[in-house]
């Protein structure tokens, strides 16, 4: 699950990390309200969304007067801030972060995140903050430091000091950096976060440091026992499609092709998007209906991609294991007995009672076209693309 | 022969008792694997059909020698579960469950690196050596015996793999899903490591998907080590950065972990990369034409 910036910036301060000033402003006058209570400027005015690349967008701006901070606050809330992590429609920006401009001396990264292959929690950081930190690991690795905590014992202060030492620092910053990381370790730990990360972590002229930026992103498995950070979703930065997919227990996300499609497990799922591609089409979503899926789950996840009106075919291919093919073949029947079904079906199923899944759609006297295996689909679906 | 499980797998079933673990308990003796035992904290003392319940694994083990556990514990006690198995000097441990949070993961992992337990899991379909011993919940009729090692992150996409192979007539000495999450157990490496000792095994198929690098890191040990000849599957070539895919590890972050990425490791490794799915099973019959 993802955050704002601000609600990172809240957890922030519960831990002690040092932010800069401000608050969040879902309009123009409030955002004037915030930059009056700040006493200063120049002021920051930052558009609030789920995606990085803000400031290239135009989504953040300096504003020396109040004046100016009605006028870019204006501008901000209510834009379709297109970023490289929005995709081409963009997002639409429902509040705004105002914040006390700083005296920059430096910028630095500093990031907490779960290691796949040592299974530790490794703590990253580098001089070359305020860029793009993957091209940074690129093209000059040396420039990153990584210590690695073993999460059973937890974090020491030699894990901190080792950050603190290697990065070239003055004194007064090493030991504020002794402090930083201990505290972003246990809101990372504490949280079952899966990213925390201070980009551009920034050096004052004064030789603070302080969170400029905060990402924080959370383990969807962990969610059940953190239910503070529930509420801070924001419904309005998730698609329609995938929050109603949500309430149903299914797991589906939506792209820009023209074939939908529905399968059991994440590989196959994956796989038949891949088989579509192959067949000359584009994947309109991903969705994987689970190993235990009911007829209710199906005919919901039906109904959700037939309401995509991009989708001009259907692919559906079940490989019946703890699934029955009777169960799924059930669920189309009743879902196509909801909503009007107006582009073809393609249907591929096997495994566990296909027989009875394939006597329940021959019978159902639905327009469905079944394919024997999974070359037989895509030939169907390739054959349904060139019409 | 086989790898990590056969005839003498003598099977405890962690959750037993709940819904999932009774259904599919009951599939594992269909099919017939000896399941010697079952563990639910506070049942001890019951039965489920003719299996007799504990309290504790350390009991179950003591009480009727089982080697191997399966575990169907919920994602918030299947940690523990996983952890109290190994503490119980069980040898082997097939995690089924999906959904534990990444850090409990982590101390798992951390704590079986003291220990001499082998964990297969967390969030797969098992393993299966055709004809001896199931141990998860694959559907056992699409499988057959023979010489082929299947290796796979997935669940479904193995069943259709494996399908495929028995299609051609081409069986398979053992099939193992490692799981689909971040952190897991066996790794590939462990299985090419086991499936290339295997005499039985003459052939293997690797099927593997977008996130992290492990299939890379397989192809490297397989330069070095794997002298059968070996059939690989990426899944997710469509699959968009950034965007988890069901799996918890499935996902392309930061420009790693993309598909493309691995078919190409796989084709500099020598491995035959099968790209279009339809036709799995032809291309294994003839990969591994020689071997068969």
């Amino acid at each position: 699950m993802k955050i704002h910036e601000y609600q990172a910036k809240e957890l922030f301060d519960r831990f002690e990390i040092p932010i800069p000033r401000g608050s969040v402003a879902f309009s123009v006058d409030e955002a004037v309200k915030v930059a009056e209570s700040l006493g200063k400027f120049p002021v920051v005015v930052k558009a609030q969304i789920h995606a990085g690349g803000r400031g290239k967008g135009g989504g953040v701006k300096l504003a020396n007067s109040i004046e100016e901070v009605r006028k870019v606050a204006d501008e901000i809330l209510g834009m379709t801030l297109v970023t490289h992590q929005t995709g081409p429609e963009g997002k639409v920006v429902r509040k705004v972060l105002v914040e006390e401009g700083l005296d920059i001396d430096k910028e630095l990264y500093l990031s907490v995140i779960p290691d796949r292959s040592t299974a530790k929690v490794v703590i990253m950081t580098s001089e070359a903050g305020g860029m793009d930190i993957e091209e940074v690991a690129a093209k000059t690795p040396e420039k990153i430091i990584k210590v690695w905590v073993d999460p059973g014992f937890g974090i020491q202060p030699y894990h901190a000091r080792e950050v603190a030492f290697r990065l070239n620092v003055e004194p007064e910053v090493v030991k504020q950096f002794g402090a930083l990381i201990p505290r972003l370790y246990r809101l990372f730990f504490d949280y079952d976060c899966s990213l925390v990360e201070i980009n551009p972590l920034v050096i004052t002229k004064d030789k603070k440091l302080i969170a400029l930026d905060a990402k924080v992103n959370f383990d969807d498995n962990a969610l059940y026992r953190h239910k503070d950070i529930l509420e801070y979703r924001d419904l309005d930065e998730e698609d329609p499609l995938e929050v109603e997919a949500s309430k149903y227990n299914l797991n589906y996300i939506r792209l820009d092709g023209n074939i939908g499609n529905m399968v059991n497990g994440a590989g196959l799922a994956m796989a038949t998007m891949d088989v579509i591609k192959r067949a000359g089409g584009e994947p309109a979503n991903f969705l994987d209906v689970g190993g235990g899926a009911s007829a209710e789950m199906v005919e919901n996840g039906f109904r959700i991609i037939l309401s995509d009106e991009k989708v001009k075919a259907v692919l559906i291919n079940i490989f019946g294991g703890i699934l029955r093919c009777d169960v799924l073949a059930k669920g189309v029947v009743e879902a196509t007995k909801k909503v009007e079904v107006k582009v073809p079906v393609v249907i591929r199923m096997e495994g566990t009672n296909v027989e009875e899944g394939r006597k329940i759609l021959k019978e159902s006297g639905l327009n469905l076209i079944v394919a024997k295996d999974i070359k037989d689909a895509a030939e169907k679906i390739s054959s349904i693309v060139k019409e | 022969m086989s790898i990590f499980v056969d005839k003498e797998t003598r099977l405890l079933v962690q959750g037993i008792t709940g819904r999932e673990g009774q259904f599919h308990t009951r599939q594992c003796v269909a099919y017939g694997t000896n399941v010697v035992a079952g563990v639910t904290p506070g049942k001890g003392g019951q039965k489920m059909d003719d299996i007799p319940v504990f309290n504790t694994v350390k009991d179950a083990v003591k009480e009727t020698g089982a080697n191997c556990s399966m575990v169907f514990v919920p994602p918030a006690f299947a940690a523990d579960a996983i952890m109290e198995a190994a503490d119980a000097g069980v040898p082997l441990i097939v995690a089924i469950t999906e959904g534990i949070p990444v850090l409990d993961m982590m101390k798992v992992k951390n704590f079986l690196n003291t220990t001499n337990s082998r964990l297969i899991g967390p969030n797969c379909p098992g393993i299966i050596t055709p004809g001896e011993c199931k141990v998860g919940i694959m559907p056992g009729p699409i499988h057959m015996p023979g010489p082929i090692g299947v290796i796979s992150r997935s669940g479904t996409l193995t069943y259709e793999v494996v399908y495929q192979l028995s299609q051609q007539n081409i069986g398979q000495s053992t099939c193992i899903g490692i799981g689909g999450d971040p952190i897991n157990g066996t790794n590939f490496i462990d299985c090419l490591e086991a499936f290339q000792a295997d005499p039985d095994t003459k052939g293997i198929v690797m099927v593997g998907e977008i996130g992290g690098n492990a299939e890379e890191e397989a192809c490297e040990y397989i330069v070095e080590n794997v002298t059968k000849p070996v059939v690989g599957f990426i899944a997710g070539l469509t699959a968009p950065p950034g965007r988890r895919m069901g799996h918890a590890g499935a996902i392309i972050s930061g420009g790693s972990g993309t598909a493309q990425a691995k078919i190409d490791a796989m084709k500099k490794a020598g491995i035959t990369v099968v790209e279009d799915l339809g036709i799995f099973g032809v291309v294994c019959k003839d990969a591994f034409e020689k071997v068969i």
